[in-house]
């Protein structure tokens, strides 16, 4: 089987980097195996400070064990991950600590803890740190129900939610320490086109407050348009393309075009 | 013949791997234990649901084994004129063996297995994921707390078991065997020793621990796809554990003591 080499509009380097300054996350050569199959093949992608990356690519393709290698949830077998300049490779649990307060991450299902209200869910991560004053926790947490336009749900219990308010509960968790960065694993997996959209609409709005960095894992495509300034196309353990949307839409490439019309060539891989 | 042995050697590779694992996770509870703060509520929190809500089914299964035993052995020790022997026999047996070895398997049925679930369903929710993404150590959040408890609750769930049973096996003997009660007392205190208790509730400890640390070992481990079928098989793995243990530490308890 010919493998697909990069897309020749494919960038060296992401067009919105506005300045020199070291990038918020930056991974090198990034290679992983899972049993025998190879699902990572050598990644090289650069975060910039403040923009959202959508990570796009074929289901199985990878995109989750790279995003979850981002905050350390996983070991690559070679290469590096530099998040705010610090290697994470070969970091302790422990050490990993740190930086994991930077970065927030929302799970596929949320991830919410079943033995948890919604409001001792949302509290964890203040609890976890210290905070103690039960006034205070519940002002934060009545803060983050409000911009997930979840008001009054603090006791309901994470059996009881719809898969949108799930992710809206997990998303609140995972940034009311305001990390500088939150990754995103298929954020409208799931979900309805209108829930969706509430979920893309939510994820601008958080940028636009918080000014945090933002990575998008997804396939689902408006969603990828709706939040990204820039898109990478993962094939084949590869970065196959890194460019803007509107890069994105008017590439030429055969295996861009497939995938961005839902095209299936036929040949079964 | 190289398909013998590999057939030998996976399933053997495999069970020393699962031993490697399960005496990591207790180095690394017990370096939790010494080194990072506990987790107070957690812990009292497992206290209840070890300790508190097993008591049901120790108390009935101490009763019942302690009746049990008093009848089938006064029955036997009554042929050769020595049925007041019965409390003494009754409450070394439970002291030694019966209460500990009993207790253990109710707590790895509805202890262990539980944990093993609820461990095992976090697992594959992303939910221990979720853990380590906010910083927490999962062994600490997680494993911790259960060591405790466990630690604490079963040297006191067995010592209610052996009370229990020896009471049930003294009413008994005095209302359906017709055993003279001083008799049967000071038989009973007279041979039971202090060192049989401490026998009891050592094995009590290290059956405590293995419960724990098996079924939180299952919990963590737990892949996607076939966690009934695993979660199922981790009272099994306790029950030969505990066995196995047993002997061991009968043999090497009783050793300690007597020399």
């Amino acid at each position: 089987m010919i493998e697909a080499s990069p897309s020749p509009e494919m960038s060296a380097e992401p067009p919105l980097a506005s300045d020199n300054s070291s990038p918020m996350i930056a991974v090198r050569s990034l290679q992983k195996k899972i049993g025998q199959q190879e699902i990572l093949r050598g990644v090289d992608l650069k975060i910039s400070n403040g923009e959202t990356l959508a990570i796009i690519g074929r289901s199985g393709g990878g995109k989750s064990v790279l995003l979850k290698h981002m905050v350390g949830l996983m070991e690559p077998d070679s290469g590096e991950i530099w998040i705010q300049g610090q290697n994470i490779i070969g970091m302790s649990e422990r050490q990993l600590g740190t930086i994991r307060k930077k970065v927030g991450i929302l799970f596929q299902g949320g991830a919410l803890f079943d033995s948890m209200t919604v409001e001792d869910n949302i509290a964890f991560p203040l609890r976890e740190a210290g905070e103690r004053d039960r006034k205070a926790l519940r002002s934060k947490v009545s803060e983050m129900l409000e911009v997930m336009e979840m008001e009054g749900q603090e006791d309901k219990m994470p059996e009881s939610l719809s898969g949108g308010m799930k992710k809206r509960v997990g998303l609140a968790r995972a940034i009311i320490r305001r990390p500088s960065c939150v990754l995103y694993d298929e954020p409208t997996a799931g979900l309805d086109p209108v829930v969706a959209d509430s979920i893309n609409r939510l994820i601008r709005r958080l940028q636009q407050r918080f000014g945090m960095t933002s990575v998008v894992v997804t396939h689902d495509m408006k969603s990828a348009f709706d939040v990204a300034d820039r898109i990478a196309y993962l094939h084949e353990g590869r970065i196959y393309f890194n460019g803007t949307a509107n890069q994105l839409q008017q590439s030429s490439d055969p295996l861009i075009q497939d995938f961005l019309l839902g095209r299936s060539d036929g040949r079964g891989d | 013949m190289v398909r013998f042995f590999s057939a030998l050697g996976v399933p053997l590779l495999a069970f020393v791997q699962y031993l490697g694992e399960l005496v990591l996770l207790a180095a690394d509870t017990f370096r939790c234990i010494f080194t990072h703060k506990l987790r107070w509520k957690l812990f009292l929190n497992q206290v209840v649901e070890v300790g508190l809500l097993s008591q049901l089914v120790v108390i009935i299964t101490g009763a019942f084994t302690g009746a049990v035993f008093s009848a089938q052995t006064f029955f036997q020790f009554n042929k050769l004129g020595m049925g007041s022997a019965v409390g003494a026999v009754v409450s070394v047996s439970l002291c030694r063996e019966l209460a500990p070895v009993l207790t253990a398997l109710m707590v790895a049925g509805r202890v262990g297995a539980a944990m093993s679930a609820e461990i095992g369903t976090m697992k594959v929710t992303e939910q221990i994921d979720a853990l380590r993404a906010l910083a927490v150590y999962p062994v600490d959040y997680l494993v911790v707390p259960r060591v405790l408890a466990m630690m604490v609750s079963m040297p006191l769930l067995v010592a209610e078991c052996i009370a229990v049973g020896i009471a049930a096996g003294y009413l008994v003997a005095i209302f359906m065997l017709d055993i003279n009660g001083t008799y049967y007392m000071a038989n009973m205190v007279r041979w039971t020793r202090s060192r049989d208790i401490i026998m009891g509730l050592s094995k009590a400890f290290c059956f405590g621990i293995l419960i724990v640390f098996i079924s939180c070992q299952k919990g963590l481990t737990t892949r996607e796809g076939a966690v009934g079928e695993r979660l199922a098989r981790s009272p099994d793995l306790q029950f030969f554990s505990h066995h196995d243990v047993q002997h061991y530490l009968s043999g090497g308890v009783s050793v300690m003591l007597h020399s």
